[in-house]
């Protein structure tokens, strides 16, 4: 999130799009209803009435996986409109910018693709650039080659009759939505989106991403209280675990993960430091060597040098794409030995679950670490196979509840919040944090005895966190935030600071490149200070009014709660929206007032100092037009893999540059109707932590198919009856669910019905059922590989397996 | 009305537990002074969603007696929802694994191990994959150049959501020092 939880009552205006808060985030709704009670106003658009609908002032119904024509065609209106907020888009956006000549966009293609590669070359969409190497710009937004002209063009397709024949949302709804939400466009209004896994979970689910990213920039809404671009995330500490760099492509602090070709780490810094020649553009991540180089002293200690540049070489380098749908893809080749999953559960949580469960037992050893057997751990006694075909050897390890440990984790709103151990660890379960202790410990001591492949990234590691049974949690936090190396004097402007070895690390302003300073993980620099574990923190003092409670927890970056905040100024740094001010520059202090802001520096209208408000790109401006994805600079409607209709936008059925597994389908004979998975309030992602659990097992104790009335009428199906639900991939058990929730599409002038169901069911736990990944295919996002879980194509009989 | 919001809720609890409240003023007697009295307290953040809702853990000779929302928390004021209230579920129930557990290839049963045993077993068969599939250096076929990458690609690593911060930073440090290119989480799913 851009913003936070809190901050949701400053809204005028709430679209909720591909989300569910009142039934997947129940306790953001407090917020929600606030901003409702203040005279705001929630949209819903969503293929189901959910409960979050309920709720609504505006409620569309949307078919799955039709976002971008949803959203395209509120850019639209807002542009057609002038609802636009103009000096926010001129000044803080790239809408001025001139774009290469190259650029073109004809029939559903962009330029430069590979036929043969299926590649777009992303070169061909640069900005065109002045003598200095500076983005031409015209601040008119007039010229034909700006990137506003451009912006236009592409999007007056999307005209509210064309848009609404895709999406099946009826007119009327659809422009309540338009006139409502592009309404927040003006100065003193904020508007917020608010977004989850029905946005991400999509072949171009990162142009969905995008989509609402202009819309908030042309609206003057990001940066602002009660505005934002705001992922719901809904595991506990996945915005940790991001943070951390837990995924292929990252270390954490968002810093990548070296490719083959950066060889040294001058390679590296080169390749991933960005730069401009434009002064007054903060390119914040010009700091990575500040950043790498911390990192690396904080994962090899004294062994990192300059001479050895700091053990870079100790760190794997990637070649191609190692994310989680292609990691299955080597498992069930049997290519892959050994997996340790902790806490994790791929027989269920990935897609195409039945691929996934076979892939699993060509594992040569696995180990899970998990309070509970979950599908993955009992997976080689699943129902319908034998034990004894199966060689894989499996190791359960009983962790820790979260309140039988200590340590710090993230929420949406990227507040990191201490928890503290209220009793020690159920029989002899163990924390994660002891358990990875003794994986490093002990393989170093097996290195260290018998040597073996490269042994030096193992035995040159450093790890310091005590002598203790467990590592000590805090000597953790502490090397994460970071601290000096050595005795340092530091100019800051007016202020001279001394610092001894061992200090630390006061903010990430002070990190060095030159092994100074140690920092694990940049971005959470601040956490844990000399004044104590600033993430322990319970001042619940609201000064501002906003809800931004800065002496509460910790936020990251140097506890900043609302993120771009220097754009809800004006150039000279006066609010915006005087009512709802979030920072203010004092020009008698000369500093800021209210949040901390995005950068210290003076407004942007400061000849000298001033900076523009988007310090994390080089150009220092919102991209409405994208630089670097693999689909397009600009967001363009595909229809999803498996999908009842034909592009109606264009000849160009789906996102180009993705690669389409065997097993799936869009033959209407054998599959006639929608399918998507969804989650709900009484249970949680794969099921490991809510089917084992009484009151929740009471409360929604079987695997059950949503249909509407009318498909129940259609197929003489009534509510309790067993049902088969049936896609390329698999077939899976349910209990019909009969509702008013759900209602079929009108597409291409028939009506298509929809199937939903959750996917939290497996054969594991107190509670068991069939599991709807079962039914979803292996096919992802173009450029995050995040599957395409919410939109597949199925057929439903009455009367269950048996049938 | 003389009673706090907490005060209140409680009360509401009670009713709906079926006793019967005479006037409002009895809530100041009712279950918070007697369910918690004595017990040790602490803080913590619900494991489920990611909306972060603060909870307090009371505790008796080392058990966990009662969890409740956290009514200074700025974000959730003490409510929860159904999974947070069940969060005592997961604290005290029967269904925990209490032990380590082993089974061999082709078994068709658990074996109860020892920490020790399992913890050197699991750094062995480590040590073996990297050992035999470590890459120092792969052929990029673009330009039919070797280039250096000192990558066991033999093992993956999953998970992290569910982690704490620490954990997560120890979690990618170990997984980099053994080479491993394959380390994803939930958060691409």
């Amino acid at each position: 999130m851009t913003n936070h939880w809190n901050d949701l009552k400053n809204s005028d205006c709430i679209l909720a799009i591909g989300c569910n808060p009142a039934e997947n985030h129940p306790i953001s709704f407090k917020w929600i209803e606030e901003a409702i009670d203040n005279g705001g106003k929630l949209i819903a658009v969503d293929p189901r009435y959910t409960r979050t609908a309920s709720k609504s002032d505006i409620y569309a119904q949307i078919r799955p996986g039709t976002d971008i024509a949803f959203l395209g065609g509120l850019i639209n209106y807002a542009l057609q409109n002038n609802l636009t907020h103009e000096e926010y888009v001129r000044e803080y956006t790239n809408a001025a910018f001139l774009v290469t000549e190259k650029y073109d966009f004809q029939d559903g293609m962009f330029c430069s693709f590979d036929d043969q590669e299926k590649t777009y070359d992303p070169k061909a969409w640069a900005y065109a650039v002045d003598g200095a190497g500076n983005p031409k710009k015209d601040m008119s937004m007039k010229d034909p080659n700006c990137v506003y002209q451009l912006l236009k063009k592409h999007f007056e397709r999307y005209d509210v009759d064309k848009v609404c024949a895709i999406t099946g949302t009826k007119k009327e709804d659809y422009l309540a939505v338009a006139k409502a939400f592009c309404g927040t466009g003006r100065p003193d209004k904020a508007g917020t989106i608010l977004y989850a896994m029905g946005i991400t979970q999509s072949t171009h689910g990162t142009q969905n991403v995008r989509a609402v990213a202009m819309l908030q920039m042309l609206l003057g809404n990001i940066g602002i209280a009660g505005g934002g671009v705001n992922a719901l995330r809904g595991e506990s500490n996945v915005q940790g675990s991001t943070d951390y760099g837990l995924l292929f492509h990252i270390l954490p602090g968002y810093l990548k993960s070296p490719e083959f070709d950066n060889t040294d780490l001058k390679g590296y810094l080169e390749k991933w430091t960005p730069k401009t020649k434009d002064p007054k553009s903060a390119n914040w991540w010009g700091n990575t060597p500040k950043y790498t180089v911390s990192l690396l002293k904080a994962w090899y200690g004294d062994n990192a040098t300059p001479e050895n540049d700091f053990c870079y070489s100790l760190l794997p380098k990637r070649m191609g794409n190692y994310s989680y749908g292609k990691i299955m893809e080597k498992m069930g080749k049997g290519e892959l030995e050994g997996l340790v999953c902790m806490g994790m559960n791929p027989a269920m949580g990935g897609p195409d679950s039945g691929h996934a469960r076979t892939a699993l037992g060509k594992l040569k050893w696995l180990v899970t670490v998990d309070l509970w057997e979950t599908e993955t751990s009992i997976f080689w006694k699943r129902p319908g196979v034998n034990p004894k075909d199966i060689q894989t050897e499996v190791f359960m390890l009983p962790a820790a509840s979260s309140v039988e440990k200590e340590g710090s984790i993230s929420n949406s709103g990227r507040w990191a919040q201490w928890r503290y151990a209220a009793v020690q660890p159920v029989g002899e379960s163990r924390s994660d944090l002891h358990i990875i202790d003794q994986f490093h410990k002990r393989v170093k001591a097996l290195y260290e005895k018998q040597g073996g492949a490269f042994p030096d990234p193992i035995t040159k590691l450093s790890w310091n966190y005590g002598n203790g049974h467990e590592p000590d949690v805090h000597l953790v936090a502490k090397e994460i935030n970071g601290y000096f190396t050595k005795d340092m004097t530091i100019v800051d402007k007016d202020k001279t600071l001394e610092f001894k070895k061992g200090d630390q690390v006061p903010m990430f302003k002070y990190l060095q490149d030159d092994g100074s300073t140690v920092s694990g993980c940049w971005i959470y620099c601040g956490s844990y200070t000399k004044d104590g574990n600033q993430m322990a923190r319970r001042d619940d003092g609201d000064p501002t009014g906003l809800g931004l409670y800065p002496k509460w927890s910790w936020c990251w970056p140097v506890n900043r709660r609302i993120i771009y905040n220097r754009a809800s100024v004006n150039p000279k740094g006066e609010p915006f929206n005087p009512k709802r001010p979030l920072i203010a520059w004092d020009a008698t202090e000369k500093k800021w007032k209210g949040d901390v802001p995005d950068g210290p520096w003076p407004p942007m209208a400061d000849d000298k100092e001033g900076k523009y408000p988007f310090i994390m790109v080089p150009e220092g401006h919102g991209r409405l037009y994208g630089l670097d994805l693999k689909d397009g600079p600009f967001p363009e409607h595909y229809e999803p893999v498996e999908s009842p209709a034909k592009n109606m936008l264009s000849k160009v059925q789906n996102n180009p540059v993705v690669k389409l597994p065997k097993n799936v389908s869009s033959d209407l004979g054998k599959f006639p109707f929608i399918g998507t998975t969804y989650r709900m309030t009484e249970h949680w992602q794969t099921g490991g932590m809510t089917r084992s659990l009484p009151w929740l097992v009471e409360l929604v104790p079987d695997m059950f198919v949503e249909i509407s009335e009318s498909m129940a009428r259609q197929k003489g199906i009534k509510k309790g009856d067993k049902v088969r639900v049936t896609t390329e991939r698999g077939s899976i058990e349910g209990v019909a669910l009969v509702t008013s929730r759900l209602k079929p599409f009108k597409v291409e002038g028939k009506m298509i019905e929809q199937v939903g169901m959750p996917w939290h069911f497996g054969y594991s736990g107190l509670a068991t059922g069939d599991s709807g990944n079962m039914l979803t295919a292996a096919v992802g996002c173009a450029n995050t590989n995040i599957p395409e879980f919410k939109a597949f194509l199925c057929n439903i009989e009455k009367g269950g397996k048996k049938a | 009305m003389g009673i706090s919001r907490r005060q209140f809720l409680q009360g509401g609890a009670l009713a709906a537990a079926g006793v019967a409240l005479a006037k409002p003023g009895e809530a100041n007697v009712d279950a918070p002074g007697l369910r918690t009295k004595g017990l040790k307290s602490s803080t913590t953040i619900c494991p489920f969603c990611a909306v972060g809702c603060g909870l307090i853990v009371h505790t008796k000779d080392g058990k966990v007696a009662n969890i409740e929302g956290d009514p200074k928390h700025p974000i959730n004021k003490g409510s929860l929802c159904s999974k947070g209230s069940s969060l005592f579920q997961v604290a005290v129930n029967d269904r925990r694994l209490q032990k380590v557990m082993y089974r061999a290839p082709g078994s068709d049963k658990w074996e109860e191990k020892s920490w020790d045993w399992t913890l050197d077993r699991i750094a062995q068969r480590m040590k073996e994959t990297r050992d035999k599939s470590f890459k120092a250096s792969e052929l990029n076929k673009k330009d039919n150049k070797e280039y250096v990458v000192n990558r066991a690609d033999g093992m993956a690593m999953f998970g992290g959501a569910g982690l704490d911060n620490e954990e997560c930073y120890l979690w990618s440090k170990f997984s980099r020092s053994m080479g491993v290119g394959l380390l994803e989480h939930q958060a691409r799913l």
